[in-house]
């Protein structure tokens, strides 16, 4: 770790360590990249592509991508941001969102990334997928519609867990979270699981708390998000 | 039932040693065995293998060729890609679909046979083509396919529709394809005479990294298409630490339109370990892996054969050709049915027992490839031009093609015109020059490099096939002046969107967008505002895309606009009263009419 790195975004020097990723180095210096899949001290996923940011002019996943000396990182540009909008917009119509009665609003990092990038309505079709809801399980409830297929629980609950309850199944426009039974139920999930506390959206819900702290006072109802890694500059 | 299904599985799981990372060869011969990877299959897979059920779940429905639910005994699948369509393979479908009295993606009531499409088997020089399980049955008509039909229904085995083999190793006793390799023209590099072995036996006289610098100096480039310098690849992997070390040979040919690697399998296995074994030489590995696409699964007894021929002679295993401590040997890994899995990562998932996801990068394979390990993944014609190089020399092959781009290109033609098949030309062929040896008339486009590449009209016929000018991994797709550029763009977006492998979502969504405004167009819907729409679109496609796949995957409506912006324009048009084309007012007023008990007043 003796070792120091600097390289640029946006135009300023940012400093890191061998093996950090560009994510890494930069929430270290309070630039905030946009990002969804990725959560910190999980094996990044590079799969939502909020993060795209480009290195000496080639896109790359800010989340996987290792920093390098002397390259030059950019992030918040308008073709980039409208990248990230474009894909956020994705999103929307994918699923089935409806944010005014999810118990997740407010603390819902799609919702917040959309309130972030200046996202008013969806300017793609909506695709009114046929998503299931499983609501076997006595402390947690899982609600296809929502999910973004980020990854967060296949990971949390194969690597911290170790318990491996969820994993994709289907490809493409078919692809879903499945769980190791026929329902939730029959997995040894716990409501106490890393997996359970670190879905983005409203797909993985601890029951009877949804509504614990109340609208207008949740985490990202009066600044956006981001705002935590920005303060540290 | 139960126990013999357990012994099935635990017969399958033992031949691959209870091995995790061989997952595919279990699961595809429980799918042929039973017709399904049922639920119940899945326990009992994980148990032996000491995995998650889900794990299992995961890589079964990853695959079109497997799948949960029981299909019929025979499985006829229909390929569908655009070649096919235009020679009549809709009108095949609906024969067999009315013979058998099944729909497509049905399977008839009895379990007998199961009717489905399935996207480019690597047959379209010889389209309407199906699979009737892992038989290939080539240059349908109606009548044949209702002959078929008939006989399937009467219980005749798939394996006895062939009733004359083709040309070359398609008739030996091992494949009994009638299947035709259809090489039309032959070059310089893979199909001129040469002496074989020549080309192994001249590289163990060597150093290794004497032969990676001759392949540095031969120019040679990958063949997939993405066009990487062959030795510098070899060089990384050499270089990389790690006590084991693969080489991987991509035989997953799945972009539309392509089927050389197909004949080089047939005819030319030999080259091709060749080429491994000196890649296995230069890289410092002994164990190689051909990534057999399904679709080929016909090929896979004979090819196991002359792998074992290989082995007998000394060609494979252990001091080949007398050299001490020169150990190579190949295993085959057979794919189900995923058109991703020709992207080298997704491929090394696939070969690990994992759907085939790409993985991220870096780390790329060279460093950490399969098992973790440094590897090397290289195309079947790629590995059949090495064996060519170090027979001759390098300087004899970087004289053929042109500067950037050495050595001769096999391209595989299909489409509208005479003479479809297989072409070895030097690089650096004219595509008018092609099209005249092809026998294409009245020429309106030409795909070149599959719907991934490029859709090319008239002013580009003077172009030349290279890296540098139009790339290619083999595939060239013509069509004539009675085509709809439309539907073929549709097409090839609904082939994208069936095989995203859905990890990344502007691959995932974004292709589903774009088939949606194309489909639109078609119908009549689309405004001239459409275009910027759908270049945004396929922009953030292009860039956000995590792999080739979605990197590509916009090419058909991109170049479409650029080349054919006529046929869009024709289709554009605003609407008389003002309102979006999409939006039908009155169909809209429909449900408050229908609530109001009267028709809207003004509409």
């Amino acid at each position: 770790m003796d070792k120091t790195i600097t390289f640029k975004i946006d135009g300023v020097d940012v400093k890191g360590f061998p093996g950090q990723t560009i994510m890494e180095a930069a929430d270290a210096a309070g630039v905030y990249i946009p990002r969804l899949c990725y959560l910190k001290d999980l094996t990044p996923h590079g799969s939502c592509r909020v993060c795209t940011i480009k290195v000496d002019g080639r896109a790359q996943a800010a989340c996987t991508q290792p920093i390098a000396e002397g390259v030059e990182v950019e992030n918040n540009t308008a073709e980039l941001n409208e990248k990230r909008r474009d894909i956020i917009d994705m999103f929307f119509v994918e699923g089935n969102h409806f944010c005014m009665f999810c118990e997740k609003s407010g603390n819902c990092e799609l919702q917040a990334m959309a309130y972030r990038l200046g996202i008013c309505a969806p300017k793609y079709p909506f695709q009114f997928p046929d998503c299931s809801l499983d609501a076997t399980h006595p402390d947690l409830f899982i609600d296809r519609n929502r999910c973004i297929l980020c990854g967060r629980c296949v990971n949390a609950s194969k690597v911290i867990d170790e318990k491996s309850v969820f994993e994709f199944v289907g490809r493409g426009a078919a692809k879903k979270i499945a769980v190791n039974a026929d329902t939730l139920a029959g997995t040894n999930m716990a409501v106490s699981d890393k997996a359970a506390g670190v879905c983005p959206v409203g797909a993985i819900i601890k029951k009877r708390v949804g509504f614990e702290v109340p609208v207008g006072k949740r985490l990202y109802d009066t600044e956006p998000i981001g705002s935590d890694i920005e303060a540290k500059q | 039932m139960s126990q013999k299904l357990s012994r099935i599985i635990k017969n399958a799981c033992e031949s691959c040693g209870n091995d995790r990372n061989r997952l595919m060869d279990i699961v595809t011969a429980i799918q042929k065995e039973c017709g399904a990877v049922t639920l119940e299959a899945m326990d009992i897979i994980a148990k032996e293998l000491n995995v998650q059920r889900v794990d299992v779940e995961s890589v079964v429905s990853f695959y079109s060729f497997l799948s949960k639910e029981e299909k019929g005994k025979v499985v006829i699948r229909i390929c569908n890609d655009v070649v096919d369509i235009l020679k009549g393979a809709e009108d095949v479908a609906k024969v067999f679909s009315e013979t058998l009295g099944i729909e497509i993606g049905q399977t008839a009531a009895d379990g007998s046979i199961s009717l489905e499409y399935t996207p480019c088997i690597g047959l379209s020089d010889q389209a309407p083509a199906v699979l009737i399980n892992d038989v290939a049955i080539t240059n349908l008509t109606v009548d044949k396919a209702k002959s078929i039909a008939n006989d399937l229904k009467n219980g005749v085995l798939p394996e006895s529709l062939t009733k004359e083999c083709g040309d070359g190793n398609n008739a030996n006793d091992l494949v009994k394809s009638m299947v035709k390799n259809n090489i039309i023209k032959k070059g310089s590099v893979i199909f001129a005479e040469r002496q074989s072995e020549a080309g192994l036996e001249k590289a163990i006289t060597m150093s290794p990294s004497d032969v990676i610098s001759l392949i540095k100096a031969s120019k040679v480039r990958g063949r997939g298409g993405a066009g990487f310098p062959t030795g510098m690849k070899w060089e990384f992997t050499r270089a990389a630490k790690g006590d084991k070390k693969y080489v991987v040979c991509n035989a997953d040919e799945g972009e539309p339109g392509t089927f050389k690697d197909r004949v080089l399998l047939t005819e030319k296995f030999d080259m091709l370990c060749e080429g491994m074994a000196i890649g296995g030489y230069c890289i410092g590995s002994d164990s190689g892996i051909i990534y057999l696409r399904g679709e080929y699964a016909y090929l896979k007894a004979f090819l196991e054969k002359k792998l074992s021929q290989r082995k007998e002679v000394g060609l494979l295993g252990a001091n080949i050709c007398g050299k001490d401590g020169f150990n190579f040997d190949i295993r085959i890994q057979i794919g189900a049915g995923a058109y991703i899995c020709g992207e080298e990562t997704a491929l090394i998932s696939s070969c690990e027992g994992l759907r085939g996801d790409p993985k991220t990068r870096p780390p790329f394979p060279a460093q950490k490839g399969y098992l973790a390990s440094p590897t090397t993944v290289n195309n079947v014609e790629t590995f059949c031009s090495i064996a060519k190089i170090l027979e001759k020399d390098a300087a004899w092959y970087s004289a053929i093609g042109t500067k950037g781009s050495t050595g001769t290109k096999i391209l595989s033609i299909s489409g509208d015109c005479s003479n479809p098949g297989i072409y070895e030309y030097d690089f650096g062929v004219k595509v008018s020059d092609m099209l005249k040896d092809a026998g294409a008339e009245d020429t309106k486009a030409v795909l070149i490099g599959g719907p991934s590449g490029q859709l090319i009209g008239k002013t580009d016929f003077n172009r030349i096939i290279c890296y540098d000018d139009l790339a290619t991994g083999g595939s060239i797709v013509i069509f004539n002046s009675y085509r709809n550029i439309l539907e073929i763009v549709k097409s090839y977006l609904e082939f994208f969107v069936e095989e995203s492998c859905g990890y990344c979502t502007p691959c995932r969504t974004g292709n589903v967008l774009l088939l949606n405004k194309i489909e639109e167009i078609l119908e009549g819907k689309g405004e001239p505002s459409d275009i910027k729409y759908l270049e945004d679109l396929c922009s953030t496609v292009k860039v956000t895309s995590r792999c080739g796949l979605g990197q590509t995957s916009p090419n058909p409506v991109l170049t479409s606009i650029k080349n054919f912006r006529e046929v869009y324009d024709a289709v554009l048009k605003l609407n008389e009263d003002g309102r979006q084309p999409t939006f039908d007012i009155k169909a809209s007023l429909e449900v408050a009419e229908a609530l109001q008990g009267r028709k809207s007043v003004i509409y």
